[in-house]
This record gives structure tokens, C-alpha cells and sequence, in this order.
């Protein structure tokens, strides 16, 4: 028989059969070789350009193996001393232009060019250092940018454009001037970016690395005046323990609990706790659209990277959104409401921590909306990475800690808020509250199959009653962009859609260890389906706490007080925000506001012109005091160019002419208003 | 549009019976335009009507004239323009100015008188040529694909129709299968002379062959060498040969729309393009059922940003996506999955100009031209230290000899004049080729010759130099250019490219060491093998054609710090040779530094450590005392 007939190839020598591997990387990789790779990621486009996983096919020369399909009868060789000199000179010109400060880098013994140095045998650099310091950027909220060690391989590019269809961040520039950035070498916080991290999750290299709270925190835990509290996410106890040599889905809440406890937290509370409210909140709501038939699909709005995807790329659906705020940040106005009267503490001395598997989380936090007179609802947020990080400055041996219980009442919780740390779970915890609520009956089988899975969209319909639900569960933006251009264009017949930014859900999160294969996420999805089981209560409504907080505290279910402190609300982001360019600020008490918009469309109809004109004008008039004038961008008018706001009234199709009508109108009615006063 | 119309015979009587026999043709190629070939148009045309002749000077004008002034694309010669050439009589008038209009009119139209003062002057033998037929430079040419530029106006799509044109298209239509085609131009093997010299007709089989109705031919006018303009010339000379040779490209492998991407830099090329595909569509040759043969076909032409990259085919496709333009890893080759995941066939514009030729005269007619493994002519664009500067067009197989003794007239030192034993190499190319010395000039050039050296046929920069130049600074010359256009993608050709410059920066400033070379060896065949695309993997090409070849050069900057050529500023040792000084004193007020002493009438010498090795003294000293720098 023939090499063709058998569907084998020759590989380093050995007979090698072929399967259904895409390219000829992945085979080479089954045999146990494992080639280096920069730039290849299973779920991302063939890329091709670290040309580390080079190898000599025989009759064709030098390929990159990951851009080549496995063809019968073909004769491989992975490491000749041309590959082998090829791979260590291509790291070499990588760290030749790479601030090297490994021992201080975030990515320290996660990167992967120290270790692909170290797996080559590269002892020297024989090229000279041709990098030159470029400004960091600490803009966002969640991430921090460094320019300076990005190996320029894409994957970031890639998985922002690919899997999370945003493309915040591309290629600028050629030659040595390449660089990752985001458009026009904004600020990262400036641009779409929704916060999800997953950038930093792929970068090989400390380029995109997970902006830190730990020394705020370790500052707070120092502080005896203040108690400091924490909420653990449900995705961080199944992934937690890799730090420290744990499977990846081994539930390991009561040491985490212990770790917290030595490390100075008063208090360890657990979100699973608010996502069990965040069930029912969330199903009346949707039981309350679902029986009027009114803004449906109800999507979910736990994510807050979708959740800001949403408000930029689809604010017509935001009402659609449901109002509930997310686990994390219920949790947070909760305990500001209950816990000062419940350990005597003065509010502002009760710090909370989110221990979180997310980078969008921190972000999430500081919206203005979750900050009342001066306190954030949460303080700080940390990642699982951080998490680790504190456990081993505070020099805390985990594995060898005994687990500890979470405290009451915030720390108890139902299965249903344990699997929302999976994709589907949030939808399957709804369904738990939902079918009984419909039923009357009490719900046996709480298990729905159906909306588990790693798809990219799953669909499933439930039946209550005679009623049919129609379910979506999406992970990864792209997906979401899909189906909300879908709901947009009124071609859904969904009634619920679960969206979560990251693939396979929070846990696979960014904040959590860095993981190269889906396995991982999988196991510790597989872990907190276990819990779930594990546990005594699946149901929230069955939750006794969350009972008596709605007895106590809240009130009704989706009454005003829950309303008050479970419900929030979204904006519209479609524009990039940027503030106005101050031309005239007077320094009178209460001055009138003048803004022209000198965006494109406002501009090319002359509205600098009018601008000038109105200056000019008020600087005659002796009114400079009385005004601020602004130059702003998009009043969304722009149909009806030039646009002038004057005080509260907007002008459209705005002349010279009509502009200082207005002006005198707006002025005149202050002078009399005055006088009168 | 209207078939019924279409009908190439009639335009062409209907041409002829219409043109003027008497025809002045000024070059409105982009160096002619450049130097005023239109305001001595403007002139001429005023001078001759003054002087009361009929004269015709839009191609759409109807009837027939005294004397036709037309327009023409580049005639190659582009050193010696604006160049006028007065018909019948042939005569080529060089560097006319619009002030020689009257004369031109007086003398030459009314009484057929020659000017020889506008008369090129052969430089060997100093004898005045009367036409192109008589200067060397072009009458040992060969040119097909060339021919019709310099001659034809083309903005005229009548012109083109009467000198045969659009009747190979009409052939592939109406007379050719598509798997005929594809045999054809495979018989004919034509090979892409954008650079690589792939089988054309392979490329089309294999497109043809692949499944799916809609597929693209794309022309690649993305022409970035530095000093390189033979597309533009075809373009901007003769845009229907191109359009032609992209209607005949989508009959053999079943498209039904093409793109021109052509870089922004070539606004005259791409006006000359939109224009000949308006006249084109109007006269239904482009649009639905072309010459009744159902076979449709549009094209579009796109402007690129100027990327040299997007040359590459993978890139342009990107670019033409409207994507950055990187390229990506092949396979899949654009036969498979091409512009918007659809099978493309890309060619150069030289490949597409030639294919019209093949299916109008056949196969066999291409392959008497060249030689056997490179049939065809090849057009060049000849510069640096040769007396003939300008755009040539030669058969495959000519000795370099010919092109540089011959054609080019013989090399010539920095200042232009003869330099008879001057020769030293020839960059062939561009930055992506390599160099030949003296062993190779009786070498025929052809593809697979020059690979064998070390150089590739590229897109046809040829770039001869004299013994003055240093070989390392040329390499260090297309090494930034390569570094520039470097799209940043893979970490070869980015970083590679960019320590192999800052390598040849450190033996041209005399800080290298031996390890330098051996490192800048290495680095060299690394990224030769392991780029990803053309761009990456022929860039250190000149780098390693002139270690081959003038290896001393280089280790006389490494080991003894002096630059051979004397270029290296700072490996400069000037000195000044007291037998030949006569103490003039003229270096020492013209050295800025004051780095030259010595009395009137006596010698004068050079302090070194003062000395800032500008070449001042040097370029001032009458009797040549001066000497290193």
C-alpha cells in the first residue's frame, strides 16, 4: 500500500496517520511534538507571522506548519538546524526590541517569549536593542496597555475583531513602526473597547496586562478603622486552585474563604448570594414582559461587557435589556444598604471587594450610576489573577489551608447561583424560578440540558403550561452582534437571550488564570454544574435569605425599594464621548450655556461661522461673564445642520441671524428673571 | 450596450478613411508632461493653426485634416524628453521646449526641413540621428508589448481598434473556449512578468478549474520598485492592451469582473485607465454579452495608498477588501480562494498587455521571441551610470552587454561623462534582486539565469554602476527601503530587515566587527527562508548578492575600516598628495572647519582630527590633490 492510500505522512521519521486536523501544526502537535507558536490560536483566523512553527516539508521547502494542510505521502521535518537556528533568531529579534524587565513584568512566568527563550536555548542576543520607550496607556479602567513589550503577533487584534466582532484595538503603521493600537492612537477607554480582557487573556506577552487594585486593597486591609468585606464571584472558586496546582474545576470556596479570612477581610460573602435575587428580579420581569408580550426578547444584563457592547452598537435595544444590575453590583448596594446598621460600622469605613473573573467587572464598578453621595457601591475589584497574586505576597501556603464557611447572610446560596458562572446558567437558574412560578408546581428535575453546551449560540424551547418559551444563550460578542442585528431587524421569535462576552462564560473570563485551551474552561464550567449538585438548595426562590431580605429589606419582588436598589438603568454610546472645547467661560454665578456643534456634518453647513459670529457678538455686547461657550460634537441632529443649543433650546438649520434672536430671548428672560428676583 | 454596433472592422475603416497622414506626436508620458510637453502642445497648436493648416487635435474630431498634433503615451526615452516625432517622415525631435514650436512649424511642416540642433546626438559617435530608427538606443530593441506606445493615442479607442486592437479579445470570445485559451497562453508560456515568473497559463488553469460561478481578474498595477515605470508607461501609453488583456484573462477562467489596483501615485495612469474603460463600455466591448458571445465582463480601477507591499498578491487582495494591506499565509492561493474568498487570477500589467499579442499572432509567434524557458521580450527600466537612460524593451536571452553597451551606451561616471572601463555591477530587480558583475555580461537574461546568481528579473529595475560605488551602501540603500515598506506582519522580515540595516549602518560607520558580518550573514539567510511572503523572503537579496559578490568590499569597511569606493563618509581618510598640491590655498578657505593649514605656493595638509570628512576641499582642489574623501 501506498503513503496515499493509507492517509499517512512521514513525520520526523515516523508514520503518522491523518485525521481531521485542520493543518499540519495540530497533527505534529498530536504526536506529542510540540512545535512553538506565537500567533496561532485554535478558535482565530490562520495568521502566520511569528514563523516559529516553521517546519521543511519535503520537495516544498520551509512552511509554517499552522497555514499548511496535512496532505497523504507528505515527508515533515520539525527541527533541523535551519528550523532550529530560524526559531532562535526570530526570539532573538523579538527580544532585541522588547523592554526587558522580566522579574517586574505582570506576565512574569506566564510569558510566553521568556519561556519559548528558555525552551530554545537562547542564551544570547547577537542583535542589537533597537527599542525606544513608548508612553503606557492606563486610560481603562480594566486593562493597562505597554506598547513596549507587545511581539506584535495580532492575537489581541484578532480575538477583539474575531470572536468579539468590536475591533477596538488594529495594526497602525508599517515597518519598524508597527504598532497594536487603538484608532488614531486614542486611549484605549477613549474607544469602543467594552472591557472584556479577552485581549490580555491571548497576549503572549505583558503588552495588555489586567490593570490592578491590590495595593489599594492591601491598603484598606491595613486600615484598622475600616471593615473590609468580600463577595466571591461563582467562576473563581473553580479556577482559583491552577494557581496552586489544583484541577482547573476543583470548587475550592471554603479555602478561598480561609485565605481572605488570614489576609485581614472581616467578612467573605458570596455573589452566588445576589445572583440567586438577581433570578427572581430577573424572571418577574421577564414573566411580567412575557404576559404583556412587551419588550421581548428580554436579554440579560449581568455581562458587563455586553452591556456596554450594547449601549454602543445597539441602543435601540436597551429597553429590551432587563433593568437588573448584575450579580456584583446588587450585591454591592445591598450591603451598603444592610451591613453599617448590621455590625455598627459608619458607612464609609465598609469596604467592598468583588473577587471577580472578569476585567469588565472593574470597570462595571465605577459607572457613575453605582455611586451614591461619594461611595461606590463596590470599591474594588479584583481578578482570580489578583486574587493569587495577594495570596502569595501575603505568603499564605493555600494548598495546605482548611477550608472555612462563608459567612451569613450574605454567603449563602442556591445551585441556580452557583452556574451562573457558566454560559447558560443564568438562563437555566431563570428557568428553575420560572417554571414553578408558571406551573404552581414544584419543580423536580431542575436540570435543562439544553441550554448547556459550548456553541457559540444555543437555542432551546421550553414548554410551561401550554406556553412556550423560546430561549438564546450566546457567548462571545460576535454572536450577541449577530442575533441583536437579528432582534434589531425584528426577524427573532426569541423570548429570553442570554448574553456573556467571553467564551464559554465568566469562566472564561479574563481575570481568571491564563488558559491556551478550551479544555480548561470547560472543566471548570463542569465544576460548578457539580457544585450545583453538590449542594442542598438549587432554586433560588427556595433560598431562605434572599426570603427573608425580600421580608425584611426589599419589600415585593420588583417593588420600588427592590427597585431602588436592584434596577438600574443603560445610555446610549453610540457616539464616542469627548466634553466640548471650552472657548468663553465666564466667571458670573449662574451663566448661560451656549453650544455649537462643529462636528462634520454642523461644520461643512457653517456652524464655525455662526460660532464666530455669536463670540464676536457677545465680546460687543460686553457679555463675555455672562456665558460659556462651547465648540461640542453631535447633537444627533444631523439632517437638520447647523445645530446651536442656546441655554435649553436646541437650534436646528441654525442661521447667524436665528442664533443671536435666540440669544437675546434667552438673556432678556434672564434680566427680567433677575430683576423680578 | 449595443452589439449591433460593435464592429472592430468598421471602426477601423472608418479610422483610417478619417486620419491624417501628417501627424505630429508630442510624448505625454509622465516625465514628458513633467518637463511641459503640454504647453509646447499649446504652442504648437497655435503656431500651426497662425500659420493657416487644418489641423485636428481631439481624437473625436470627424473628418479628415491637414495635420493631426497628437497626444502619446511614453516613448521610453524619457532622459531626452519632451520628445516630438513628426510623421511620415519619422523624424525625432529631443528636449524640445515650447519656444521651438515656431521653429518646428516653419521649418519642419512647411518646408521639410530638419532642425538639427533638436536632433538626438548618438554620444559614441557624435552623429545627429534623424529618427528613432537611426539612435541606438531604440533601433536595438525589441519591441511588441511597447510598440504601440510613442505612437498611438491613448486616449483614442478608435486608434487602438485600427492597429488590431481588442481583436484578440474578440478571438477569445467569439472563436476560443475557455480551456482553449488557457492552452493557448500555456503554449505560448508566458510567465508572469510581474516578478515571479509563474506560468500564466497554469494560473488561469487552475482558476478555471476551480468550482463557483463568480471569480476576478485582477490587474496588479501596484508597481512600487524605486526607479521602476513599465506599467505605468503601458498604462499610461496604451490602457487598452491592458483592459484587453484582462477581458481575454476573465474569458479563460470565467470571470466576470475586474479590478485595476494601481497605486494613487500614478494619477495620469489611472485617468488614462478610467478613460479608456468609459470608451470601452460605450462602444459595449466592456459590459453584457460582449460581441454577441454572451461573455460578460466590467472592470473597476481601485487606488492604492502607495503600500510597496500591496504588490504582493495576498496584500493587494487585503487592500482591495478594503483590509490593511498584509499579506497572508499561502495556501490558499488566490486560484482557490481570492478576492472576497472567490477564485482571482492576478497578473501584472505587462503580463496582461502581452496576452492580447499571443491570441491575435498565436503562440508560436510569442515563443520565436526570448528564449526557450522565457519566451517574450521583457521591458526594463534602465538607470544609474549608463550615458541612455529610460524605458527599453528587449527579448528574453539578451546578454547584458547589449543592454548596457548598446542600448544604454556605456557607462558613465558621477558627473555623466564616458567612463569606458567604469563598469562595476548592475542592480537588477530592485530591492528585491540582486547584482551581477562583469563575468555576467555575456549572460543571457532570462528567469531562471538570473535566479541561478543570486538576482531575479524582479519587475525590471536595472540599475547600472560605476567602479565609484560602494556595494555596501547599495545594499544598505534598498535595505531602508525594504525596512519602510516592511508591512510590519511577520518577525523576520520586520525585525530582521531592520538589524540587517542597523548591521550595514555599523560597517558603513566602521564600529562593525567580525562578528557583525557573520551575524549579518545568518540573519540574511533566515529571513530569506523564513519570511512570509515575497516581500520578506527576497529583501535580504542584496544584501547576500553583494556579499557574494564583493565580499572584500565588505570586510575592507569591517577589518581595515576603509570604504574602497571612497562613499563611506566616515571611514573617509582624506589626504593631499604634496607632489600634486601647488598651495593654491582654495581647501583651506573652503574647509568650514579649518582643518587645512599650509603656506602659499607649498603644500598644504589635512588635520584628521579636525576634519568632518564633508568632501569641501576635495570637490574644490583644481589639480585633484586631494584624494580619501
Amino acid at each position: 500500500m501506498t503513503d496515499i492510500e493509507k492517509n499517512t505522512m512521514i513525520i520526523n521519521g515516523m508514520e503518522v496517520e491523518i485525521g481531521d486536523e485542520r493543518n499540519l501544526l495540530e497533527l505534529i502537535r498530536k504526536t506529542g511534538i510540540e512545535i512553538p507558536t506565537f500567533c496561532y490560536h485554535s478558535e482565530l483566523s490562520i495568521y502566520g507571522a511569528c514563523r516559529l512553527c516553521l517546519v521543511e516539508i519535503e520537495g516544498r521547502g520551509l512552511h509554517a506548519s499552522c497555514s499548511i494542510k496535512p496532505k497523504p505521502g507528505m515527508v515533515v521535518r520539525t527541527a533541523t538546524e535551519e528550523i532550529r537556528e530560524i526559531r532562535k533568531i526570530s526570539v532573538e529579534l523579538l527580544l532585541a526590541n522588547h523592554k526587558v524587565e522580566c522579574p517586574t513584568c505582570p506576565k512574569s512566568s506566564t510569558c510566553k517569549l521568556e519561556d519559548l527563550a528558555r525552551r530554545l536555548g537562547v542564551t544570547e542576543v547577537r542583535f542589537k536593542k533597537t527599542n525606544i520607550d513608548q508612553p503606557k496607556d492606563f486610560s481603562s479602567d480594566s486593562l493597562i496597555r505597554d506598547p513596549n513589550k507587545c511581539v506584535l503577533c495580532g492575537d489581541c487584534v484578532r480575538f477583539c475583531r474575531e470572536i468579539q466582532g468590536i475591533g477596538a484595538i488594529d495594526f497602525a503603521h508599517r515597518g519598524k513602526h508597527t504598532v497594536v493600537s487603538p484608532a488614531f492612537g486614542k486611549d484605549l477607554a477613549k474607544v469602543e473597547c467594552v472591557n472584556c480582557g479577552q485581549c490580555a487573556a491571548v497576549c503572549p506577552v505583558g503588552a495588555i496586562t489586567i490593570k490592578p487594585e491590590i495595593d489599594q486593597v492591601f491598603k484598606v486591609l491595613d486600615n484598622r478603622k475600616k471593615m473590609v468585606i468580600a463577595q466571591i464571584a461563582p467562576a473563581v472558586r473553580v479556577a482559583l486552585g491552577e494557581k496552586f496546582g489544583m484541577t482547573a474545576g476543583d470548587v475550592i470556596t471554603g479555602k478561598i474563604t480561609a485565605a481572605l479570612k488570614r489576609m485581614g477581610f472581616a467578612k467573605v460573602f458570596d455573589t452566588s448570594f445576589s445572583a440567586d435575587l438577581t433570578v427572581i428580579e430577573e424572571g418577574t420581569e421577564f414573566l411580567n414582559r412575557f404576559a404583556k408580550g412587551e419588550k421581548l426578547p428580554q436579554f440579560t444584563s449581568c455581562c458587563p461587557g455586553w452591556v456596554k457592547f450594547a449601549e454602543q452598537y445597539f441602543p435601540e435595544i436597551l429597553p429590551r435589556l432587563s433593568s437588573c444590575k448584575s450579580p456584583q453590583q446588587m450585591f454591592g448596594s445591598l450591603a451598603r444598604e444592610t451591613l453599617p446598621a448590621l455590625y455598627g460600622v459608619k458607612p464609609e469605613d465598609l469596604v467592598i471587594v468583588s473577587i471577580m473573573p472578569c476585567t469588565a467587572k472593574k470597570f462595571e464598578a465605577r459607572r457613575p450610576e453605582f455611586a451614591h453621595e461619594g461611595l461606590r457601591d463596590v470599591d474594588f475589584v479584583l481578578t482570580t489573577q489578583e486574587l493569587s497574586t495577594m495570596i502569595e505576597a501575603s505568603g499564605i501556603r493555600f494548598a495546605e489551608l482548611e477550608p472555612e464557611s462563608l459567612d451569613l447572610p450574605l454567603g449563602f446560596k442556591t445551585g441556580a447561583g452557583v452556574i451562573f458562572g457558566a454560559s447558560g446558567g443564568v438562563t437555566e437558574a431563570v428557568l428553575r424560578f420560572a417554571a414553578e412560578k408558571v406551573t404552581g408546581r414544584k419543580l423536580e428535575n431542575v436540570d435543562f440540558h439544553a441550554v448547556r453546551g459550548d456553541a457559540g449560540l444555543r437555542e432551546a424551547t421550553i414548554d410551561l403550561d401550554g406556553k412556550t418559551v423560546r430561549l438564546a444563550v450566546v457567548h462571545g460578542l460576535k454572536n450577541a452582534r449577530r442575533i441583536a442585528e437579528e432582534v434589531k431587524a425584528g426577524r427573532c421569535n426569541y423570548d429570553i437571550i442570554e448574553v456573556m462576552a467571553c467564551p464559554g462564560g465568566c469562566v472564561g473570563g479574563a481575570g481568571q488564570p491564563v488558559a491556551f485551551n478550551n479544555g480548561t474552561i470547560r472543566k471548570r464550567a463542569k465544576g460548578l454544574y457539580e457544585a450545583d449538585k453538590m449542594l442542598q438548595l438549587h432554586k433560588s426562590q427556595e433560598n431562605p435569605y434572599v426570603i427573608e431580605t425580600y421580608e425584611k429589606i426589599l419589600g415585593d419582588v420588583g417593588g420600588p425599594k427592590a427597585h431602588h436598589l436592584l434596577h438600574t438603568r443603560y445610555q446610549s454610546r453610540r457616539r464616542i464621548t469627548e466634553k466640548g472645547m471650552p472657548l468663553l467661560t465666564g466667571d458670573a454665578g449662574d451663566k448661560l450655556s451656549i453650544k455649537v456643534c462643529v462636528g462634520t456634518n454642523c461644520y461643512v453647513k457653517g456652524s464655525q461661522n455662526i460660532l464666530k459670529a455669536l463670540t464676536r457678538e457677545i465680546e460687543k455686547r460686553g457679555l463675555s461673564n455672562e456665558v460659556d461657550i462651547q465648540a461640542t460634537f453631535c447633537f444627533e441632529k444631523c439632517g437638520e445642520a447647523p445645530n446651536v443649543m442656546i441655554g435649553d433650546q436646541l437650534i436646528s438649520r441654525c442661521t447667524v441671524e436665528k442664533a443671536c434672536a435666540a440669544l437675546d430671548a434667552a438673556l432678556g428672560t434672564r434680566q427680567k428673571a433677575t430683576a423680578t428676583a | 450596450m449595443n452589439n449591433d454596433k460593435l464592429n472592430l472592422k468598421q471602426i477601423t475603416e472608418h479610422f483610417r478613411e478619417n486620419s491624417e497622414e501628417r501627424r505630429v506626436i508630442v510624448c505625454a508620458g509622465t516625465a514628458c508632461v513633467a518637463n511641459g510637453a503640454l504647453s509646447l502642445i499649446d504652442a504648437l497648436v497655435k503656431k500651426i493653426t497662425s500659420a493657416g493648416i487644418n489641423v485636428k487635435v481631439e481624437a473625436h474630431e470627424e473628418g479628415k485634416r491637414d495635420l493631426r498634433v497628437s497626444k502619446s503615451g511614453c516613448h521610453g526615452f524619457c532622459q531626452m524628453g519632451p520628445l516630438v516625432t513628426i510623421m511620415p517622415e519619422n523624424i525625432l525631435y529631443t528636449r524640445v521646449k515650447a519656444a521651438d514650436a515656431d521653429e518646428i512649424v516653419d521649418k519642419t511642416l512647411m518646408k521639410g526641413e530638419i532642425i538639427d540642433h533638436l536632433l538626438f546626438v548618438e554620444p559614441a559617435s557624435g552623429k545627429h540621428a534623424r529618427g528613432s530608427d537611426e539612435i541606438t538606443f531604440y533601433n536595438r530593441q525589441k519591441r511588441t508589448v511597447l510598440k504601440e506606445c510613442g505612437h498611438i493615442d491613448p486616449e483614442d479607442i478608435d486608434e487602438y481598434i485600427a492597429h488590431n486592437g481588442y481583436e484578440g479579445a474578440r478571438i477569445a470570445c467569439v472563436e476560443m473556449k475557455p480551456e482553449t485559451v488557457c492552452e493557448e497562453v500555456m503554449t505560448a508560456w508566458l510567465r508572469g512578468r510581474g516578478g515571479g515568473g509563474f506560468p500564466t497559463g497554469r494560473k488561469w488553469q487552475l482558476t478555471l478549474d476551480q468550482p463557483g460561478a463568480k471569480k476576478y481578474v485582477i490587474c496588479n498595477a501596484d508597481e512600487g520598485d524605486p526607479g521602476a515605470f513599465m506599467d505605468r508607461s503601458v498604462m499610461e501609453g496604451n490602457p487598452h492592451s491592458v483592459i484587453e488583456g484582462m477581458m481575454i484573462a476573465a474569458r479563460a477562467i470565467g470571470a466576470d469582473e475586474g479590478v485595476i489596483y494601481c497605486r494613487a501615485e500614478y494619477p495620469l495612469a489611472v485617468k488614462r485607465m478610467r478613460k479608456a474603460i468609459e470608451d470601452a463600455r460605450k462602444l459595449g466591448i466592456l459590459g453584457k454579452n460582449i460581441f454577441d458571445s454572451g461573455f460578460n465582463f466590467d472592470v473597476n480601477v481601485m487606488e492604492g495608498a502607495g503600500a510597496f507591499v500591496c504588490g504582493e498578491e495576498t496584500a493587494l487582495i487585503a487592500s482591495v477588501e478594503g483590509k490593511r494591506g498584509m499579506p497572508s499565509p499561502k495556501p490558499p492561493f488566490p486560484a482557490e480562494s481570492g478576492l472576497f474568498g472567490k477564485p482571482t487570477v492576478i497578473n501584472n500589467v505587462e503580463t496582461l498587455a502581452c496576452v492580447p499579442l499571443i491570441i491575435r499572432n498565436g503562440a508560436q509567434w510569442f515563443r520565436s521571441q526570448g528564449t526557450t524557458k522565457s519566451p517574450g521580450t521583457k521591458t526594463f527600466a534602465l538607470t544609474g551610470h549608463v550615458a541612455n537612460t529610460g524605458l527599453i524593451e528587449v527579448p528574453f536571452g539578451t546578454p547584458l552587454r547589449e543592454i548596457i553597451f548598446n542600448i544604454g551606451g556605456g557607462i558613465t561616471d558621477d558627473r555623466g561623462k564616458p567612463m569606458p572601463d567604469g563598469f562595476k555591477a548592475v542592480q537588477i530587480g530592485g530591492p528585491s534582486g540582486g547584482c551581477l558583475i562583469d563575468e555576467h555580461l555575456d549572460l543571457a537574461l532570462d528567469f531562471d539565469s538570473l535566479l541561478d546568481k543570486g538576482a531575479m528579473v524582479g519587475s525590471g529595475g536595472l540599475v547600472v554602476m560605476n567602479k565609484n560605488t560602494c556595494m555596501v551602501s547599495i545594499a544598505r540603500f534598498f535595505m531602508q527601503f525594504t525596512q519602510n515598506e516592511s508591512c510590519g506582519k511577520c518577525v523576520l522580515c520586520r525585525e530582521g530587515t531592520r538589524q540587517m540595516l542597523s548591521m550595514l549602518d555599523e560597517i558603513m560607520a566602521g564600529t562593525a566587527d567580525e562578528s557583525t558580518l557573520v551575524n549579518l550573514e545568518k540573519l540574511a539567510h533566515a529571513v530569506a527562508r523564513g519570511s512570509l511572503c515575497g516581500l520578506g523572503k527576497t529583501a535580504p537579496n542584496p544584501v547576500l548578492s553583494t556579499l557574494r559578490y564583493f565580499r572584500a568590499e565588505y570586510e575592507a569597511h569591517v577589518f581595515q575600516k576603509r570604504c574602497p569606493a571612497g562613499q563611506c563618509k566616515a571611514l573617509a581618510t582624506p589626504e593631499i598628495n604634496p607632489a600634486l598640491c601647488k598651495g593654491c590655498t582654495v581647501c583651506a578657505k573652503k574647509c568650514p572647519v579649518g582643518a587645512i593649514s599650509g603656506e602659499v605656493k607649498k603644500p598644504h595638509v589635512i588635520d584628521i582630527e579636525k576634519c568632518i570628512k564633508c568632501g569641501a576641499c576635495a570637490a574644490a582642489c583644481k589639480f585633484n590633490a586631494i584624494t580619501g574623501v
